[in-house]
């Protein structure tokens, strides 16, 4: 990651120096792409199309409740990033569209009772502290829409935590209970594993379908945006542990598909830990990233006092990214091993 | 030792120029660890003080004495008997205070913002000025303990020293008065001198 640092500062900007060609080889922070027509404001575009399953079943389960959360994150996010850009003095980075998804993110991550002030901190906070003080898009350590939603899951815990998502009074019956993971974890109840897929049940609110997940993270994936190590190995890991759990404990898979399919797992590997910023640049590293982050969720969800682990998962991992790349890089071509 | 600072130029300095938390970034644990709210950072303060005031006395008194390979250990040791002190008293008469601020009282001994104002200064000049020097700093560290503790304190819960000074309504940001809070407060407000700092410097120009 330092190296990359340093290539990045000294290949800064071809316009701060007057008179020069702009170079033909051009370093700039990730996202790394080598298509040309790929840019940041396309991939942010594809990102926001692949959500549009999610935020459609959002709006249709939790109507107002989504709407809410939806326009205040993302006007809270453009908001923070316009300001916190012009405070650093420099060029306006609305255009590429990164501040929306990280806001739509954080709107999708949120419960549906969560008052104005949550998301708007929450975007503040992940705008400004998780992105812009460290240097704006793509230099970034930690996802931002994570650091703000963890900054706000602790700042406001009755708000944000397990009894924040029994008291929507939501017009589709199923979501007035407890989450489906919330009602595993604490009452031992299992939830019918179609609801879950579709997303008939309680929760944040772009998480509850795992099939609108899956279909917008396989747009993702298809269209290159996403690369498809993090996801599948996150998915591969947690089905492994889930199912060691499920056999030991005699569910007869009843449990390892409700891991699967309950709570932001769906909603997380597909959308949360693929953000190129914050995940390791090779194949062999996005399995590593895939594999840590699958591990610490399932730790979370099963031995810690959270019933859900996505999101601490995720910026976990985002802390072992330099690691993961320093132990990565790939061999040239030709050359001999040190 | 022709140049060095007199008395009230080391007063002046240790309280925003040379200021230790915000300038020197000494004496960070403390500062992280007890600003979570009002009283207690003003306790440390107080007691910091204290050691700091009569460490730097005392090792100037005895600086013509001072073996350079064994000074360290006579400040430390000079600053664990005020520490000592500073902890008996407060265990004695701000016996729920002691409770609170727990080990830190004790780890004042090795707060490197006193062995190294014992280094810089005491060891170096007169009594008065080795005073002047240890109550400018103390005085800039307890302004830096309170501005961090009224930041976390306000937001983390509402309240000054407990009196209520945002609406009851405020929603606690429980996260500011937690470990966290006190690294992105501290981030924060040392980013906001160093932009004060650069303007000023640019105003001068």
């Amino acid at each position: 990651m330092s190296d990359t640092n340093r290539q990045i500062n000294s290949a800064m900007s071809p316009e701060d120096r007057p008179g020069r060609k702009p170079p033909f080889i051009n370093v700039a922070p990730s996202p790394h792409i080598s298509d040309s027509r790929a840019d940041t404001r396309r991939m942010m575009v594809d990102v926001l199309l692949g959500l549009s399953p999610a935020i459609i079943v959002s709006l249709y389960l939790f109507r107002f409740y989504a709407l809410k959360q939806l326009i205040v994150c993302v006007v809270a996010s453009l908001a923070a990033e316009y300001f916190f850009v012009r405070m650093r003095g420099k060029s306006f980075t609305l255009k590429d569209c990164s501040a929306m998804v990280t806001g739509v993110i954080l709107g999708l991550s949120m419960p549906g009772s969560a008052p104005w002030f949550v998301g708007a901190l929450a975007s503040v906070v992940g705008i400004g502290i998780g992105k812009i003080i460290f240097g704006g898009i793509g230099m970034n350590i930690f996802n931002p829409a994570m650091v703000g939603r963890a900054f706000v899951m602790i700042a406001f815990a009755q708000l944000m935590g397990a009894g924040a998502y029994e008291n929507v009074t939501g017009l589709v019956d199923a979501v007035s209970g407890a989450t489906p993971l919330s009602a595993l974890k604490f009452n031992g109840v299992h939830t019918d594993i179609a609801p879950l897929f579709m997303g008939v049940t309680n929760g944040s609110i772009g998480e509850v379908s795992a099939g609108a997940c899956i279909l917008g993270g396989l747009y993702l994936i298809y269209r290159k945006t996403a690369s498809w190590q993090i996801p599948a190995s996150i998915l591969i890991t947690v089905a492994l542990i889930a199912a060691i759990t499920d056999i030991a404990g005699g569910y007869q898979g009843v449990f390892l598909l409700h891991h699967l399919f309950a709570g932001a797992l769906m909603f997380g590997a597909f959308f949360i830990a693929t953000d190129p910023a914050t995940s390791p640049l090779t194949a062999k590293g996005k399995m590593i990233f895939g594999v840590g982050t699958g591990c610490l969720i399932m730790v979370i969800r099963l031995f810690s006092g959270y019933p859900e682990g996505v999101m601490f998962a995720v910026l976990i991992m985002n802390a072992m990214t330099p690691l993961i790349n320093r132990w990565t890089i790939p061999q040239p071509m030709g050359q001999r091993e040190a | 030792m022709a140049d060095q600072p007199t008395a009230l130029e080391r007063f002046v300095q240790g309280i925003l120029p040379e200021n230790p938390v915000y300038r020197q970034l000494l004496g960070l644990c403390p500062t992280l660890a007890v600003t979570n709210g009002m009283k207690p950072a003003l306790t440390m303060a107080v007691s910091v003080a204290f050691v700091l005031v009569c460490a730097n006395v005392v090792i100037s008194l005895i600086r013509n004495l001072l073996k350079p390979h064994l000074r360290i250990v006579v400040f430390t040791l000079t600053i664990a008997t005020f520490v000592t002190v500073a902890d008996r008293v407060l265990a004695a008469y701000m016996f729920q205070m002691s409770k609170t601020l727990g080990p830190y009282i004790p780890l004042i001994i090795v707060n490197c913002l006193i062995i190294c104002r014992c280094e810089v200064c005491a060891s170096k000049q007169n009594v008065i000025t080795a005073a002047a020097d240890g109550l400018g700093q103390a005085i800039g560290f307890g302004l830096a303990l309170a501005s961090i503790a009224a930041v976390r304190e306000i937001l983390g819960t509402g309240m000054l020293m407990g009196f209520r000074v945002l609406p009851a309504c405020w929603p606690d940001w429980v996260v500011m008065v937690l470990p966290p809070g006190a690294f992105i407060t501290l981030g924060l407000l040392l980013g906001l001198v160093n932009y004060i700092d650069d303007k000023r410097e640019q105003a001068r120009k």
